[in-house]
Order: structure tokens, then C-alpha cells, then sequence
């Protein structure tokens, strides 16, 4: 099913749309917002010298460090009567990065996360249990919102306390999980541990998944865990451009459906701030088209992803994006090699004895790298051989070398030995900076 | 005649046998035998419990990698030469042996636990070549 008609215009139409709200919004942030005029006059651009969407180009990007200058309010183009909610991310590094949302933001946000759920397979009959924390985090609320406006039945029951997530949803008989991958796969886990078995005992038959990346590897991995029958799919945002919504993936798992009339995407080369061609890897930088309360204009997110125009299966025909294959600052760079935990765990998902959970330490001796990574045994994959023990962890240790460049040292451990995640799971332990 | 050994995946760090004996213990299972080897990062620990079934559901219920495998427990008269007879029979048969470990019974009959690599055909041979082997309710409850 085919949420909006807006997700099958022809190319022309969508580009006719975009072109007319860019330029608006380019005339809007300029009036209203004294910090990008002040960067737009610098650049000596004028909203006037948009007239196509290669003009787009011309103008600066935005920056997570352009939202913590003008903490809290000073890039909102409304007045704080006119905001009706306030988010904020976690701020890990320095202030938390703030946005606000007018009545219109918000139903354009209920709008495009209705759309993608109901590609991921949400329907009106379905009774969805959100397993992301509510709060100041925007993943909670967006998909809340977008699922209730589908008409499915919301059971708020947050991250946290599993075994009570657990008895909802067998109770409740819920048939829609929202959460993050780690923690679908950990909410499993605690169900064999308390005697559940996901695919018998519990009726959760789709999985609208997001806030961290999932891999191939991963998507297995859920429908090992919850039958070979769940759909999942995987949905992309963040919360300042609006939280969840500018992408998810249909049912022909081809690539995120970009709401185009809401958000233009570009792909840019990290290092030269270059655009680059569809299909080639690079950053994303997303523009908000429609946003009235802080729209951000060419904002860089840091994510590593590709464009794809070609209409897919599923009779959209909204540009796709490629999964996240990383962040541009989750990157290592080890020994001056490029690595992506994504590539990491797609090696070690497709071996005989692994389970999901790993980590990834960086060590410094004698000045030179080293990586070693931490992985569980799969309880379900283990073996009485020392032989097949071996066999696995040199198996593990050759695709690395071949998929990183790199020589890495693997160790096996025990299952539930490594921390486990409510919210987005944090795999990269950094020591490089105590040298031993 | 096959018996079920439980091998449990253990890291090499203080505490891990301690903590698998606990369950056990608190589980009311007995170990009538055990086998572990001193290696670097992490071992395999083999038990010959009394009941094997029931020690794996609570080492995996506690986070254990745990499994049960098809082993013969053989016995083996305290003598000159016997281990070498039970070899004897094993190779004619031409059947490997990938580990083996004592289970003891404190009184003149020893016993070998045997992992071979077609548990069946090594049972068959080991009778035919008129050694007596241990069925698994013997084998869980030695005293």
C-alpha cells in the first residue's frame, strides 16, 4: 500500500515542487533568521540567485556547530508563541542541539513518518508497541504520531524494563515493534531467557526499525530471532532536520523512499564539500523545504550513504538512499585506514558462531594502532570442538583482513559478557588516547 | 550406550569456573566428572553431569554457551595394558578419537570417556571387542 500519491509523481513534478519551496525557504531563512543572512550575505549569495535546483549549491552548508552557537533559539524563524513542541538531542560532546516544531512541522512530520511506516507494512489493524525512549529524544514521539495517524493502536511502553516491554506484548498482542535493531534483537534475547518463544508465543509480525544503522547481517538476524516471516524494515531522520521521516524502506527492501516534497538530499564528497553523482558514497546534506520553526538549509549530517533516482517495484517513485553504511565521524581511522563498524559487523554476522553483539577496542602501543575486536559466541552456534573454535575465530580474522586492510586481534566470549543497549548501542571503545 | 557429555564455552578469567559450578549447585546437579585443559583466551569445559539435559537448560538460562555431545563412557579394568587394548579395538575399526578424559569411580574400575568421531560405530566395536560400557543412567550417578 501507497500512503500519499505525492510518493508517485513523475520526476518533473516532484522537481517542479522542490524548486518552488527551495525557493521559498531560501527568501524565508533570509528574512527571518539573522544568522543565515549573515552567512548568505558573507557568501555574497542573495535568495534571488536560486533559480534552479543546481543553484542549491551556491549556498553554505549548515552545521551541527552553526545549531550549538546559536543555542537555544537564535536559528528559529518563528516567534516562541507559535512552537508547540521542543526537542533536543542528547548532547553528548558540549550543549544539546535544540528544535521546535510549529502545528503545521508537526503534521508534516505525522505526515512523512505515516508514509513510512505504511512502506515498512503498518496498517490500521496493527497494534504498535514503541520501544524507543520517549522524552527529549524525537524517534519516541515521531513514530507515535505517525503511526497513530494511520490509525494503528500505540502502546507507549518506552525503552527499558524488558521483561515488562515482554508481558505487553504477549498480553497486549501486539504486532508492530518500533526500536532500535540492538534493542529488537536484546528484547528476543529476554524472551528465550524468560521462556518465550518471539515467533510462537508473541504476534509481532513487522518491524519498523530506526536511530541506529541495521546491517544485512542484522535484518537476519531479527528474522532468525523473530521468524523468517517478519518484515523489517529500517527508517532514516534525525532530530534536526525533524527526527524520523525523511527516509524508510518499502517491503522490496531497495533503499530508503526519500520524502522528496519535504526534504532535497544531496550527496557531498566530506573532505572537498563537493556534489557527487547518484550511486556514489558520500555525506548526506539535507535541506527542509517546508519547516517553519528552524529550517535548516543544506544541513550536513555526518551520515555515509548513495542516491538512486531509477522508480522501484513497489510503484513509488521517490529517490531512494542507500542504508547508512556509517557516520563520517564514527570513521576510525586506524593506522590511516578508513573503517566502519558496519563493516566489521557484516563480517562477523556471517560467521558460524557469532552472535550480534560485539565491540570494537582501539588500543595504542608504541605509537601504531591496534584493533581487537570483543564478540559473543552464539549460544545457539556453539561447538564441543576446539578445532571448529579456532577454525571460526581464523575465519573471522582473514575476512577482516580482506574487508579492512587490516590485521585485527578477535576474541571470543561469552554470551551476555558485553553491554548490552536500550537506545543506540555504543560498539567503538577509543583507548588510543591512554598510550600504554 | 551413548552418553551426553555438557560442554560449556568458558573465558579464561577468574571466576568463570566458579560461576558455572554455582548454577549447577544451586540447580541440585551433581558432576560426577570434568575436563578442562589449560589453554590462552577461553576453553571448552566438559562435564559428565547427573542430568545433562536439565544442567544445559540453566547454564544457557544464565548466559552460558552451553551444548550437549554424544560420548562413550567405557570401562576400563585398572590394569597394565588395558588402555592399550581399548585403543587397539578403536583403530582396527579405523576410528578416530578426538579427546579423552577419566571418569573416576574411586574403586578399582575406572572409567574412560571417550568423544570419537562416530560415537555409534566406536560403541559397537568397543562391545565387540568385549569392552563394557556404561549406560548413561550408570554413567550420571556414579557414586
Amino acid at each position: 500500500m501507497i500512503w500519499s500519491e505525492v510518493e508517485t509523481w513523475s520526476r518533473e513534478q516532484i522537481e517542479e515542487v522542490q524548486l518552488e519551496r527551495l525557493k521559498n525557504i531560501v527568501k524565508y531563512v533570509y528574512e527571518k533568521c539573522a544568522p543565515y543572512r549573515k552567512k548568505m550575505d558573507e557568501t555574497g549569495i542573495k535568495p534571488e540567485d536560486v533559480q534552479t535546483l543546481d543553484d542549491i549549491r551556491k549556498l553554505p552548508f549548515t552545521t551541527k556547530q552553526d545549531m550549538r552557537d546559536n543555542y537555544p533559539f537564535d536559528l528559529f524563524c518563528v516567534p516562541k508563541k507559535d512552537l508547540l513542541r521542543i526537542h533536543a538531542s542528547s548532547g553528548t560532546t558540549g550543549k544539546p542541539t535544540v528544535v521546535g516544531y510549529t502545528q503545521k512541522d508537526l503534521d508534516t512530520w505525522a505526515e512523512c513518518v505515516a508514509r513510512l511506516a505504511v512502506a515498512g507494512g503498518a496498517t490500521a489493524e496493527d497494534t504498535s508497541q514503541i520501544c524507543f525512549g520517549y522524552g527529549m529524544f524525537t524517534g519516541a514521539l515521531g513514530l507515535h504520531k505517525g503511526l497513530e495517524k494511520i490509525g494503528s493502536a500505540i502502546i507507549p511502553s518506552s525503552s527499558g524494563n524488558t521483561k515488562k516491554q515482554l508481558l505487553y506484548m504477549h498480553d497486549f498482542e501486539s504486532t508492530l515493534l518500533v526500536a532500535t535493531p540492538s534493542y529488537a534483537l536484546r528484547i528476543a534475547e529476554v524472551a528465550q531467557e524468560i521462556g518465550l518463544d518471539p515467533k510462537k508465543d508473541l504476534k509481532i509480525k513487522t518491524a519498523v526499525l530506526g536511530s541506529e544503522l541495521m546491517t544485512e547481517g542484522m535484518r537476519q538476524e531479527m528474522r532468525n530471532a523473530w521468524g523468517d516471516d517478519l518484515r523489517v524494515t529500517q527508517n532514516y531522520g534525525l532530530s534536526e532536520v525533524m527526527g524520523p521521516g525523511v527516509s524508510g524502506e518499502c517491503l522490496e527492501l531497495n533503499g530508503m523512499h526519500i520524502n522528496e516534497d519535504h526534504f532535497l538530499v544531496e550527496i557531498i564528497d566530506p573532505k572537498t564539500g563537493e556534489v557527487l553523482p547518484p550511486g556514489e558514497k558520500g555525506e548526506v546534506v539535507i535541506t527542509t523545504l517546508t519547516k517553519e520553526a528552524i529550517p535548516l538549509i543544506r544541513y550536513r549530517t555526518r551520515d555515509i550513504s548513495a542516491l538512486h533516482y531509477e522508480p522501484c517495484k513497489c510503484g513509488r517513485t521517490t529517490a531512494r538512499m542507500d542504508n547508512i553504511s556509517g557516520r563520517t565521524d564514527d570513521m576510525m581511522k586506524i593506522r590511516g585506514v578508513n573503517v566502519f563498524p558496519g563493516q566489521i559487523e557484516e563480517v562477523l554476522l556471517n560467521t558460524d558462531i557469532c552472535g550480534p553483539h560485539y565491540e570494537i577496542v582501539l588500543t595504542r602501543k608504541n605509537h601504531t594502532d591496534a584493533i581487537e575486536i570483543n564478540v559473543e559466541v552464539a549460544p545457539d552456534k556453539m561447538t564441543d570442538s576446539y578445532q571448529e573454535l579456532k577454525n571460526s575465530e581464523q575465519e573471522i580474522k582473514e575476512k577482516l583482513r580482506t574487508v579492512l586492510g587490516l590485521a585485527a586481534k578477535v576474541n571470543l566470549v561469552s554470551p551476555n559478557s558485553i553491554q548490552r543497549f536500550e537506545g543506540k548501542a555504543k560498539r567503538i571503545i577509543d583507548k588510543r588516547g591512554e598510550e600504554q | 550406550m551413548l552418553i551426553k557429555q555438557v560442554s560449556v564455552f568458558i573465558e579464561n578469567k577468574p571466576g568463570r569456573l566458579l560461576a558455572i559450578t554455582k548454577v549447577l549447585t544451586d540447580n541440585g546437579i551433581n558432576i560426577v566428572s570434568i575436563s578442562l585443559s589449560d589453554t590462552s583466551e577461553y576453553g571448552l569445559l566438559r562435564l559428565i553431569v547427573s542430568d545433562p539435559e536439565g544442567a544445559r537448560l540453566v547454564l544457557m538460562e544464565n548466559g552460558f554457551s552451553a551444548m550437549l555431545t554424544d560420548v562413550l563412557a567405557v570401562r576400563l579394568p585398572n590394569g597394565i595394558g588395558k588402555l592399550q587394548e581399548m585403543l587397539q579395538v578403536i583403530t582396527e575399526k579405523e576410528q578416530s578419537i578426538e579427546y579423552m578424559y577419566i571418569l573416576a569411580t574411586g574403586g578399582g574400575n575406572d572409567s574412560m570417556i571417550l568423544k570419537s568421531s562416530d560415537p555409534v560405530h566406536a560403541a559397537k566395536a568397543l562391545k565387540e571387542g568385549g569392552f563394557e560400557l556404561y549406560s548413561p543412567e550408570e554413567a550420571y550417578h556414579i557414586a
